[in-house]
């Protein structure tokens, strides 16, 4: 830990999570509590996004920049940030980051904007096995936001729908575009909006499926099950069992990165 | 402006003899194609080179070829032609991007070696023992030339290779004979076989003993810097030449086992890589390996050139054994055991398993394997979709973020 004497300010640990559709920055305290946090889009310029996503937290939590330790960049941007002391892939980060709010052996699963990940963890936290999802849409978030544009919904108008039912249409294809022609004739057959917002959501928790026999305790993180709980419901319906879904659990990365940077410290 | 970054990739000396007989081979096929000083026989990589030596063929290896387009990057430009006359982009790439160079007109040969275009063939002979697409490969090229297609049909996941299996493979090898004969104007020579047979298997020496090398800790060679090295064992056995380059080549990585000198700075971790290289990503691969203190040391890929039963002293029987005990001819049970093996002997951290979207011959990951032996061993593993040429089936950050990760647990 930190040498800092008693009139010095305290010092904190920055985690950078640069996905690739949105950037995540979590600032922790020498106690591990998180002190501040941002989310933003990442957009083009990942350097400048980092910059204003750590301005943003530092701001909110009423804190200097001096005042950040170590800063530790995970995801596919990891290398874009200047001002990181250490990269680490976000398998490790998402392992670390999940594992301190389970403290037990678990399977996670990250659903994020461009892939997938299962990882397994042991009751010591060890990181035993991992995967990450075939190149392609299918059981990511890019899914969801291809449907969204096709049904020419908002983004946000998707969690609701998806809620309101429990009927949903099954959409069997791998590939997005398949999957849209697929409801092209669903919505010729007439079939609700929401029973397709619904069976695209039940898509995404098949491919995860499809992944992996997920065993144990699932911990579900990512931005795409932080803005839309319904997929953890349905996810916990598919094996039999409740998912955990850490609070805020799109900053499960960044968490991850600024507890490795608090422990390198 | 970014500081550009130090290469982490130790050269190897003998390279530039290496390039230096690779020159000379294929200056000898092109004078051969335009003098008619030779004839000219296109084979597969597995296939039988030595038969064809024996007739005194120029033998060219249009897969040696398709790795040329592959490491130049030209094959993610060429394969669309092949694509737009009908050959699928899900098969083997290195296909579509050989027919797309010959319907382009655009061969890395013209710019590695001065040489216009690939030498005409006299004769196509294949082997099935890899695959069915060489096949049909080379079917494209009969078209196009009007020439012989000839061919061993090797049967396929093969457990125990049985006598009968083998006996079947020389009866086939033998039926090449009288079509070799009029195409080479020559008479089959036992002896000259013999011979040929011969100058292979001490090719085969040479190369097991270079990739024997790398079990040494640190290892003095790369699987990056064995796919190039392998050069001369697929194009040139049979020929005394190769044998040379091998001990020129070793004597050198004995030098760097006797001053400890690792083929990786520091070398930490050690893995095994199983699959296709991803030709146009070696030096990036390497680099991504090296700076990260870790050698990939060993490969499927690497030793399938190696073949140990042509020491038989029935040429046809050696070359028959030689070409079906393959790796890749072989039963997913056998390929475990082989891995497990591998596993042992060059004290591997982790296997690598590159999942080729159009080489489903060469994924062993698809049934299973990685998890049976991940279990079995308790070494982990990491899948990354790939693909030899066609870079378009390829995520960098994907494949990095997935190497990275199986550093990061086994460091």
């Amino acid at each position: 830990m930190s040498n800092a004497s008693s009139d010095s300010p305290p010092v904190f640990f920055c985690g950078v999570d640069v996905g690739a559709s949105a950037t995540k920055v979590v600032l922790l305290d020498g106690g591990g509590d998180i002190a501040g946090s941002d989310v933003r889009l990442s957009g083009v310029d990942y350097q400048e996004t980092a910059e204003q996503a750590l301005a943003e937290a530092l701001a909110g939590a009423g804190l200097a920049r001096e005042q950040v330790e170590r800063t530790v960049a995970t995801g596919y941007g990891r290398r874009n940030v200047g001002f990181a002391d250490e990269v680490s892939t976000e398998i490790q980060c998402h392992g670390v980051g999940c594992y301190h709010w389970a403290q037990r052996a678990i399977t996670v699963v990250d659903i994020g904007g461009q892939d997938n990940k299962v990882i397994r963890l042991a009751a010591d936290g060890k990181r035993l096995d991992f995967k990450m999802n075939r190149k392609c849409a299918a059981g990511t978030g890019a899914f969801i936001e291809e449907i969204a544009l096709r049904l020419a919904l908002p983004l946000e108008q998707m969690e609701e729908l998806a809620a309101s039912t429990q009927r949903a249409v099954k959409l069997s294809s791998f590939c997005t575009v398949f999957a849209k022609t697929e409801i092209l004739s669903h919505l010729r057959a007439g079939v609700p909006v929401a029973e397709i917002v619904r069976g695209a959501f039940l898509s995404v928790v098949q491919r995860v499926i499809e992944m992996d026999p997920l065993g144990g305790d699932v911990v579900l993180t990512g931005g795409v099950v932080a803005h839309n709980p319904t997929v953890g419901a349905l996810l916990g319906e598919r094996i039999g069992r409740p998912v955990i879904v850490p609070p805020q659990p799109q900053l499960t990365g960044a968490l991850g990165a600024a507890l490795i940077a608090r422990r390198a410290v | 402006m970014a500081e550009e970054r130090k290469s982490l990739i130790k050269k190897i000396g003998s390279t530039a003899a290496m390039n230096e007989l690779m020159a000379e081979y294929f200056k000898e096929l092109d004078q051969a194609a335009n003098t008619h000083s030779a004839k000219v026989a296109w084979c597969t990589s597995v296939g039988p080179a030595e038969l064809l030596r024996a007739f005194g063929f120029g033998v060219y290896f249009p897969e040696n070829h398709g790795a040329m387009l592959g490491t130049s990057r030209l094959a993610p430009d060429l394969i669309p032609a092949a694509n737009a006359v009908g050959y699928s982009p899900d098969i083997c790439s290195y296909c579509t991007s050989d027919v797309g160079s010959y319907l382009q007109k655009n061969t890395p040969l013209t710019k590695a070696f001065g040489i216009k275009t690939v030498p005409r063939p006299d004769v196509l002979v294949y082997n099935t023992n890899q695959c069915r697409d060489v096949q049909d490969w080379f079917s494209f090229y009969q078209r196009e030339f009007d020439v012989p297609l000839i061919g061993v049909e090797t049967p396929r996941s093969v457990g125990e290779v049985k006598s009968e299996q083998v006996q079947d493979i020389v009866v086939q090898l033998k039926g090449l004979i009288p079509a070799l004969e009029q195409v080479s104007s020559q008479k089959f020579d036992i002896d000259r076989l013999r011979e040929v047979v011969a100058s292979s298997y001490r090719c085969t020496l040479g190369w097991k003993k270079v990739l024997r090398a790398a079990e040494n800790v640190p290892s003095p060679i790369t699987f990056f810097d064995g796919t190039i090295h392998m050069g001369p064992a697929v194009v040139l056995r049979g020929d005394d030449r190769a044998i040379g380059y091998y001990e020129t080549l070793h004597a050198e990585l004995q030098q760097r086992i006797e001053q400890n000198n690792g083929a990786v700075d520091g070398e930490k971790l050690r893995f095994f890589w199983e699959g296709m290289p991803v030709w146009g990503k070696l030096r990036a691969h390497a680099e991504l390996f090296a700076e990260n203190r870790a050698c990939v040391v060993a490969s499927t890929y690497c030793n399938s050139w190696i073949f140990e039963p042509l020491a038989e002293p029935d040429p046809f029987l050696g070359m028959a054994r030689a070409y079906t005990e393959l790796f890749i001819v072989r039963s997913e049970a056998y390929k475990e055991r082989y891995l497990e093996g591998m596993a042992r002997d060059y004290r591997i951290d982790g296997f690598i398993y590159h999942d080729a979207k159009t080489c489903p011959n060469n994924s062993n990951n698809r049934y299973g394997l990685p998890g049976r032996l991940a279990q079995k061993l308790e070494l982990p593993y990491v899948v990354f979709n790939g693909d030899l040429n066609d870079l378009r089936l390829y995520s960098e950050e994907q494949a990095r973020t997935q190497f990275e990760a199986l550093i990061e647990q086994v460091s």
